[in-house]
């Protein structure tokens, strides 16, 4: 079945190569392989401190790698960023803030308008669309405060969307949000990743594993095999300490009954 | 207050609060959402730097504030974005040193220094009709600025990072933004007095951000308020042969007080009309 696939593969959207990272000489990413491919879905989860966020900014360009390199649509992260849509994550914000949903989401259309210049009607559509397939076009005269923690995510997907990006790139998303509002959140990242792939980081197993299409774990370096399964040994060398994680409560159908035939098929 | 207006000297002050308040408005709700209350004082303190060589050089004192606010501002601001750790006391060190050093030339001046108190405490009664110039000249740089760059002024003070990620030049807007305020702080100055600035800068726009929600709705309201306060402030002082800096300051105080005291029972109010 796979080797199927290598011959018709869809092409490389990013591609992280040996990448080394990490923060005043103390490396966080070690030897980080990754390849996504258009229209990928894939989950990271891993360990708080695994270096989930310290990958998502050298992705974003916003943290230069030590050593080994990343590309985005075979181009530098510099340029290839500008195909990247960025979800942040759903901390630490001031519900002061004076701004419209309609004026955060149009700053999706700052990287394609040149400094001096104002946003044009184009852009303007753009962006209606784009709060338009997030739901969220009703409420963009609110004010960002007055908006509840799904509905704010919803209104960042929406300016990510209005970058007309090839890759989402989403920071534990839903974070600080319940189950109920995030597994429709979940459910409107799968409808829009029939155009667009995705690369999410999360802690939350359970949502990730019954979202996306793979799952790679992350802790200093990264276990990925291109599948959807999280394997005993994966979660056992990304996390050191299995036992701990589910008696946190991991549902059981995150672990397949029959890992043998899948994965070493 | 009618027959006040008989007097240049109250014209020009009226004139001098209005162009100050425009700024002051615009700048102050950049400062307020941006959290930069600190930095902003310790650029108008380093410009009594420029004071003191203005009085020492024989040339306009203001131009010496200009000049010292700036430098301190892209000093400061060099700082606080390299250097992760202990920008603020970075910062205090050289709010200081900007003070010292204004005293220091003003100590070396010989002679009789007039109006150096003005500087400190503001005196918006004895503003020169060339400084109302400087002010208009100010005014319309940062009118400019502010029009030109809103955009990426506007995406730096809400999401720093995403304006990163979309290759928004975020240092050299900041930087930009700065400026404008070594600039606004230095119109201030002559109103209120260095000490003073940091409060007229900021109450007019933490009141109207309580009560609107967009940011040039928060602007606009800022500078009308910055008009009646600074109005309301002279007219005190012309009565009560008052310091017009101080008592400009406390009607703001005051207003800033009240619209705390206000605001929950407008939100009481509202949720009983709604619900």
């Amino acid at each position: 079945m796979r080797r199927a696939e290598t011959t018709d593969m869809p092409r490389e959207v990013i591609s992280v190569q040996h990448l080394w990272a990490g923060y005043n000489g103390e490396p966080v990413l070690e030897d980080v392989n990754l390849s996504v491919r258009e229209l990928d879905f894939i989950g990271l989860i891993g360990p708080n401190g695994g270096g989930k966020t310290t990958l998502l900014k050298v992705l974003l360009g916003l943290l230069p790698p030590t050593q080994g390199q990343a590309r985005i649509m075979g181009k530098s992260i510099k340029e290839g960023r500008q195909y990247v849509g960025y979800v942040p994550q759903a901390v630490e914000f001031d519900r002061d803030f004076p701004i419209s949903v309609w004026d955060v989401a149009r700053m999706g259309r700052l990287g394609h308008c040149r400094l001096l210049q104002r946003y044009t009607a184009e852009d303007d559509e753009i962006v209606t669309e784009a709060l338009r397939s997030v739901d969220m076009l009703d409420l963009c005269e609110r004010p960002i405060g007055a908006l509840s923690g799904g509905q704010r995510q919803r209104v960042y997907v929406a300016r990510a969307l209005a970058t007309k990006p090839q890759i989402l790139l989403l920071d534990e998303p839903m974070a600080s949000v319940d189950t109920q509002v995030s597994v429709s959140f979940y459910d409107l990242l799968s409808r829009l990743n029939k155009h667009v792939t995705i690369l999410m980081i999360s802690h939350d197993i359970s949502a990730i594993s019954s979202y996306v299409k793979t799952v790679g774990c992350l802790n200093r370096r990264l276990f990925y095999h291109g599948d959807k399964q999280i394997t005993p040994d994966m979660l056992e060398a990304a996390y050191q300490c299995p036992i701990d994680l589910i008696a946190h409560g991991v549902p059981h159908r995150v672990f397949p009954e029959h890992i043998v035939e899948e994965v070493r098929s | 207050m009618i027959e006040a207006l008989q007097f240049d000297f109250m014209r020009n002050a009226l004139m001098a609060g209005a162009l100050v308040s425009v700024v002051c408005g615009i700048i102050g709700t950049f400062v307020v959402i941006n959290r930069i209350v600190f930095i902003s004082g310790g650029i108008a303190h380093a410009a009594y730097g420029g004071i003191g060589l203005g009085y020492f050089l024989k040339f306009n004192p203001v131009l010496g504030a200009i000049v010292f606010s700036v430098a301190s501002a892209l000093g400061m601001g060099a700082v606080q974005r390299k250097t992760r750790q202990r920008a603020d006391t970075i910062i205090g060190v050289m709010w200081a040193i900007g003070m010292a050093l204004g005293i220091i030339f003003v100590d070396l001046t010989e002679g009789y220094k007039a109006d150096l108190m003005s500087y400190l405490f503001g005196s918006i009664l004895t503003v020169p009709s060339s400084d109302l110039l400087i002010m208009l000249v100010l005014d319309v740089i940062v009118v400019a600025l502010v029009m030109l760059f809103y955009k990426e002024l506007l995406a730096i003070s809400f999401d720093e990072t995403f304006a990163t990620v979309e290759n928004v030049p975020v240092d050299a807007i900041y930087m930009i933004l700065l400026c404008m305020i070594a600039f606004t702080v230095v119109m201030l100055m002559r109103v209120v007095g260095l000490i003073m600035v940091i409060a007229l800068l900021t109450m007019p726009a933490a009141i109207s951000g309580q009560f609107v929600k967009d940011m040039k709705k928060v602007m606009v309201l800022a500078s009308i308020l910055g008009v009646i306060f600074t109005t309301t402030g002279l007219w005190l002082s012309y009565l009560l042969n008052l310091t017009s800096g101080a008592t400009i300051i406390l009607v703001s105080g005051a207003a800033y007080l009240l619209s705390l005291a206000v605001k929950p029972l407008m939100r009481r109010a509202h949720s009983e009309s709604t619900g």
